[in-house]
């Protein structure tokens, strides 16, 4: 008998390549023959360019081709706006290389194609673009005011779209209140910068007029379409394969960027493949970026702290042009009330141009933002009211019963209403202070103040809305030969490990090792139809599609052992890679046995083919060799599409200390209670939620764009943007809750995103609660940083 | 991020390294790369000549002797790091070398290359000046000592000619019974510091400091001596207060202006702190027996 | 002997350099660096990229038994030298490293792009210490700062440091 493998610590299948160097990363596609791509990117924040001289780099030797606007015939187009909202009112988005016009530093203007990477870049040098300089406005908050300089010309006020929701009637609670509470906060912008940079590989071959293209994206199938749209080609002649993607985070959901045209463009045209791999200094100018928001949020409550309506105005920062639409905004709209039951919400947001790098989603997607905003809110609430900060949130969480709990109008990714399908949330925020021991801290609290040390508690209640639709599907064959079971779907993975979780879910079903499951997506020569990676939706989503598919092929293999075995479909059991009569204690037959005896054949290539020719015995009929309706082997396809959003949701505190001498911070403790519905692969879970703490470290002290007045970013190298290393990022310690969730049939639910949103306010307010006897205003701002913690000291006049 | 050509010149004598310096308009020294190949990778250097030392092996040594550490400039600083007889001359060495980066980067990283970078964020040259160290420069004419204090003149420029080779970098023993410490905030760890401050202390019988030596990185245009500190310091009785007061006096030493991540005035309540608790390590170690 | 040997920018840089104990002769340019030679010249590109300028530490390599950057070496810097890469790490017979089946078995990686570098930075370091099995987090974190990890937030590798250093004293 197997053991379950659906919620089991199981070691992942794609780990033996990637610990002997044996990944295949789009760079190390070896193609032999390949020219390599450098693009000449815009130094200036905003210009009209008033020439482009190529000469130079043409002449060099060892350059094949320089590519401008002008050399792109029906590619030189604007670039879709995916994902389409009747408030944009003013859509602008990308050429994929500048025409007449720049509108960030990095923009792509030419593309050189050279017979290496080193002659490329000695050409980048040599190509020669006049600017005339235009006025910018970087400050997103100023590009609103009226009269900032435009980004567009004839965007009016820099406004790309406005959106106002309402669940509920907020003025009127806010009329009913005993207290109104506001706060401004602000988060800054940052990048995802996965390790390894954007990458695109393409190979055209003339003989079957089919486009390869290997793209570290987390969209496959999405570009497919966009290629055959912009190429017009067929879809079966374009292939995109995402192989090992070196991490995602959510930028490389994002499509086409310029390179995912001018390489395949290239590679067509000049009849040798070709490769651009970004480097670390345009990744800096060129993927896009996220998380510049100011939020002002009012709450308004009872004196007993119930917080009766919420009003939210926004500003989100879209950049120089908005292809991916409202999402990251209509993201963080969503989540502005978090767990708690408020049950009147209006929210509003603009999404203002800057002249910088475009916007799209990036772990979290607008939920950090949110989080942070209210969970401020909270805080203040509580200490204006008197209330306890735990106290004040228990009050307002929705309650076990209550779910379903609906914000109706308030309209999320997926086109519906806000819908929290389960949770526990007062358990899990009891579960945190149990863990943390509020009293012994307490205790420890006031000791160390006592010492002229600065201990505090920070806290952070997170919803995260996962496992957005439309749909995914999953396909599931057993393989006649060697018995292994091939699995696929239509999205991608960048180290979530889908070859393992999806495994272990056919595991189940078929009763196979997971080592013998070989999961292969993110090919569109594989598989077909799907969306893609994000909004922790791959689990969710594929996961319960491929479910789906391995229990109709785990009924395919029942029913023809039962025939092979001649007994009763009830009484087969499956397990260890083979199906036998239960109870009867003989061996019954392999997965590779049903898998070939299922499969009626003309030829006797092997041992086991003998037996499933038409002519063997076994495989003899009076019919057609295959009965209408069926179809050869055991091989499954089904789709899942979710009714709605799933809600996970967690809790995270930390205690922190503060260096009064160099306010530098020092985590003694950061304890996460989370709940992600059943986990497949607790092993995994734990791995995404560390790595989202991290991420989220990042986004609270250490990770911010610094772009100057003239639109330059100070900080466009590992140098000067500070990813933590493991000295800056605490041990996390981790609670599992489990509270299945009633939508798929896993009861699961996303755990991607979960571990970045909290953090920032878990930091900033833990700081804000150690340095307490100094009596400071609130932290509004993230990410902190030791210098800004020593301003905010030295502007309350406090001490310098 | 590739580099631009270059004219690549591999000496195998310091003789003919020399030579071709001089004889070079535009070159730069490869010693272990770990600064000069970033700048050449981003191209913020490009230069025509590129003089790779690697075949220097008479620059590479450790030498202890006549109360100095002698250290050639093709040294590499884990080498540095690693030598017991460095160390027990003068163990503010290793403590210092091992805030510098990354082991990956010491592993290559050499003494000279540091020095004569002279970035004033840097360990190496704080360690020099602190020390009141020598430098050792040839060039076409001969071999010329120059003083640390003398040597750093501003931000990645140094006293060294165009047509010199820093060759060799000394720094006196400890005494008996010295305190040290070396101590830096970095926002990340192995990163280029807020701050940092080196310091020794010679406390004498009397039980008062009879020298006191103070410098900081990343405070100024060069790595800087904390001089007003060391006289508030030298014929005092040692104790937390005089060190609180020595934190207090070196916030002045900083002259560096705001950057847009750093302000000065936080620089400057950084830099206090830290003299402050690197005195106090430092005092930890006088009259221990090394 | 001449004193110096000068290569003009287009004239190729000869260099005898030992790879994972295979001794490999190439004309290469003298300004290509370590990391683009081995992954394009010798196809092991398994010593990934990712910052070109010496903080992330993806492409660590040994050289002369020693972590290094391959981003911040140029090949001719290693004329008679010998590089380790992650081909490199484990036997011949495919018996893994200790710190490859610790990093397998504390599920240190996920997307495995920094996973060669980050595995030769440890293998150094256990070359060199051999009390890591029971050092504390706080020594491990300093001892492994220098490389970036985008994924798992360290926790597991801290653990697969543990571990591979239990492993490696279990092999002597």
């Amino acid at each position: 008998m197997s053991t379950r493998q659906f919620g089991a610590r199981v070691q992942r299948n794609e780990d033996q390549r990637l610990v002997t160097g044996k990944g295949r990363y789009v760079d190390d596609i070896p193609l032999t023959g390949a020219l390599h791509g450098a693009f000449v990117r815009s130094s200036v924040a905003h210009a009209r360019i008033t020439g482009v001289d190529v000469s130079r780099a043409l002449a060099l030797p060892g350059v094949v081709k320089v590519y401008t606007h002008a050399d792109l015939g029906a590619l030189d187009v604007q670039m879709p706006l995916l994902i389409p909202h009747p408030c944009i009112t003013h859509g602008r988005t990308q050429y994929p290389l500048a025409r007449d016009e720049v509108f960030h530093v990095g923009q792509a203007i030419a593309f050189i194609v050279a017979e290496d990477r080193y002659i490329a870049e000695d050409a980048v040098s040599l190509v020669e673009v006049g600017y005339e300089m235009l006025p910018v406005e970087v400050d997103f908050e100023k590009a609103a005011e009226p009269g900032a300089p435009l980004v567009h010309h004839d965007v009016p006020g820099n406004i790309a779209a406005h959106l106002v929701q309402e669940s509920g009637d907020a003025d009127a609670a806010f009329a009913a209140a005993d207290h109104i509470t506001s706060i401004k906060v602000r988060v800054d912008r940052s990048t995802a910068a996965p390790m390894e940079c954007l990458a695109t590989a393409a190979r055209w071959d003339e003989v079957t007029g089919e486009l390869t293209v290997w793209d570290g994206t987390q969209a496959p199938i999405g570009l497919r379409g966009a290629l055959a749209s912009l190429f017009e080609l067929d879809e079966h002649r374009v292939r995109v394969i995402a192989p090992d993607v070196g991490g995602g985070f959510g930028p490389k959901i994002h499509f086409p960027y310029a390179n995912e045209v001018l390489v395949p463009l290239a590679s067509m045209e000049l009849r040798r493949p070709v490769k651009w791999i970004e480097d670390r200094s345009e990744n800096f100018v060129h993927m896009t970026h996220e998380r510049g928001q100011i939020h002002e949020i009012e709450l308004a409550a009872t004196s007993d702290g119930t917080v009766l309506g919420l009003r939210n105005r926004f500003l989100h920062d879209t950049g120089a042009f908005i292809p991916y639409g409202i999402a990251v905004a209509q993201v963080a709209a969503c989540q502005i009330a978090g767990p708690y039951r408020i049950p009147n919400v209006r929210v509003e947001f603009s999404c203002v141009y800057t002249p910088t790098v475009p916007v799209t989603p990036y772990r979290g997607c607008g939920r950090p933002q949110a989080n942070f905003a209210i969970e401020r809110a909270m805080d203040q609430l509580a200490e204006e009211l008197g209330i306890d900060r735990f106290e004040l949130r228990r009050r307002n969480f929705i309650q076990p019963e209550e779910f379903p709990y609906t914000r109706p109008n308030l309209i999320f990714a997926d086109g519906l209403a806000v819908t929290h399908d389960s949770g526990e949330y007062e358990k899990a925020l009891t579960a945190l202070t149990d863990a943390l021991d509020l009293a012994a801290f307490a205790k420890e609290q006031r000791e160390a103040w006592a010492q002229g040390r600065y201990l505090g508690l920070g806290v952070s209640f997170y919803v995260e809305g996962t496992g957005l639709g439309p749909y995914e599907g999953g396909h599931v064959r057993i393989h006649p030969i060697t018995g292994k079971i091939f699995v696929n779907t239509g999205l991608t993975t960048q180290g979530q490990g889908h070859e393992t979780v999806f495994a272990q879910i056919v595991a189940d079903q078929l009763g196979a090792r997971v080592e013998d499951i070989i999961v292969v997506e993110g090919d569109t020569g594989v598989y077909d139809w799907g969306v893609a990676t994000f909004a922790s939706r791959a689990a969710v989503v594929s996961g319960s599609a491929i479910h789906k598919a391995a229990v109709l092929a785990r009924k395919q293999v029942i029913n023809a052992a039962a025939n092979m075995l001649e007994a009763d479909p009830d009484d087969i059991e499956l397990a260890d890679g083979r199906a036998f009569v239960v109870g009867s204690g003989t061996a019954g037959v392999t997965l590779a046995e049903v898998a070939t005896a299922s499969n009626p054949l003309r030829y006797a290539f092997n041992k086991a083919a003998q037996s499933a020719t038409q002519f063997a015995p076994a495989a003899r009929s009076d019919g057609p060799s295959l009965g209408e309706g069926a179809h050869p082997g055991i091989e499954a396809t089904d789709y899942y599409s979710p009714p709605h959003a799933t809600w996970a949701y967690g809790v995270h505190g930390a205690i922190v200390e503060v260096d009064p001498a160099t306010y530098g911070i020092k985590i003694h403790r950061y304890v996460c209670v989370h709940d992600c519905g059943n986990m497949i692969n607790p092993m995994i879970v734990e791995g995404q939620i560390a790595g989202g703490v991290a991420q989220g470290m990042g986004g609270a002290f250490y990770e911010k764009l610094d772009y100057d007045e003239d639109g330059t970013l100070r900080n466009a190298s590992f140098m000067d943007f500070l990813i933590p290393y493991a000295t800056e990022i605490p041990h996390v310690e981790m609670i599992h809750q489990e509270t299945p969730s009633p939508l798929n049939p896993l009861g699961i639910k996303g755990v991607g995103e979960a571990g970045t949103i909290p953090v920032a306010q878990v930091i900033v307010s833990a700081i804000e609660d150690a340095l307490k006897p100094l009596d400071l205003p609130p932290f509004r701002m993230t990410p902190l940083s030791p210098s800004l913690i020593h301003s905010h000291i030295a502007e309350s006049g406090n001490r310098g | 991020m590739k580099p631009s050509s270059f004219r690549y010149a591999v000496p195998t004598t310091l003789r003919a390294a020399i030579d071709i310096r001089a004889a070079s308009e535009d070159s730069v020294v490869l010693a272990g790369g770990q600064s000069l190949i970033p700048t050449m990778n981003f191209r913020l250097a490009n230069p025509e000549v590129v003089i790779d030392l690697r075949k220097l092996d008479e620059l590479n040594y450790i030498r202890v002797g006549g109360g100095m550490v002698r250290m050639g400039a093709m040294t590499r600083q884990r080498v540095v790091e690693e030598d017991a007889e460095a160390l027990a001359a003068n163990p503010l060495i290793r403590e210092t070398l091992t805030n510098v980066a990354h082991p990956a980067i010491r592993n290559r990283g050499t003494i000279g290359g540091s020095l004569a970078h002279a970035d004033p964020s840097a360990e190496l040259p704080t360690l020099l000046t602190t020390l009141r160290g020598t430098l050792t420069a040839q060039g076409p004419s001969g071999r010329r000592s120059i003083p640390a204090t003398e040597f750093f003149e501003f931000i990645f420029t140094t006293a060294l000619e165009p047509d010199e080779l820093l060759v060799e970098a000394a720094v006196p023993v400890l005494e008996p019974g010295e305190g040290w410490a070396f101590t830096e905030f970095a926002r990340r760890h192995g990163d280029y510091a807020v701050a940092g401050v080196a310091a020794t202390l010679l406390v004498g019988p009397d039980g008062r400091i009879s020298r006191a030596r103070l410098g900081a990185c990343g405070i100024a245009t060069v790595p800087a001596l904390l001089t007003e500190c060391e006289e508030l310091l030298t014929g005092n009785a040692p104790g937390d207060e005089l060190f609180a007061a020595a934190g207090q006096v070196a916030r002045d030493a900083v002259t560096v202006s705001d950057d847009s991540a750093t302000t000065k005035a936080y620089r400057r309540h950084v830099l206090a702190g830290l003299v402050e608790r690197t005195l106090k390590t430092a005092m930890t170690r006088v009259g221990v027996p090394r | 002997m001449s004193e110096v040997t000068v290569f003009e920018p287009d004239e190729p840089v000869v260099v005898e350099v030992e790879v994972n104990g295979e001794p490999v002769t190439a004309e290469v340019p003298s300004r290509m660096l370590l990391s683009d030679f081995l992954r394009q010249r010798l196809g092991l590109t398994g010593t990934h990229v990712g910052c070109e300028h010496g903080v992330c530490g993806a492409c660590t390599v040994h050289i002369d038994g020693r972590p290094a950057r391959s981003c911040l070496t140029l090949v001719a810097q290693t004329d008679g030298r010998s590089v380790r890469t992650v081909e490199g790490l484990a036997c011949a017979d495919g018996t893994l490293h200790p710190v490859q089946r610790a990093f397998k078995e504390c599920h240190a990686l996920q997307c495995g792009f920094c996973t060669p570098g980050f595995m030769m930075a440890v293998a150094g370091l256990l070359d060199e210490r051999d009390d890591l099995a029971t050092a504390d987090d706080e020594t491990i974190r300093e001892e492994i700062s220098g490389n970036v990890c985008r994924c798992t937030g360290y926790m597991n590798i801290v653990s697969a440091v543990k571990r591979a250093a239990e492993l490696s004293n279990e092999r002597g």
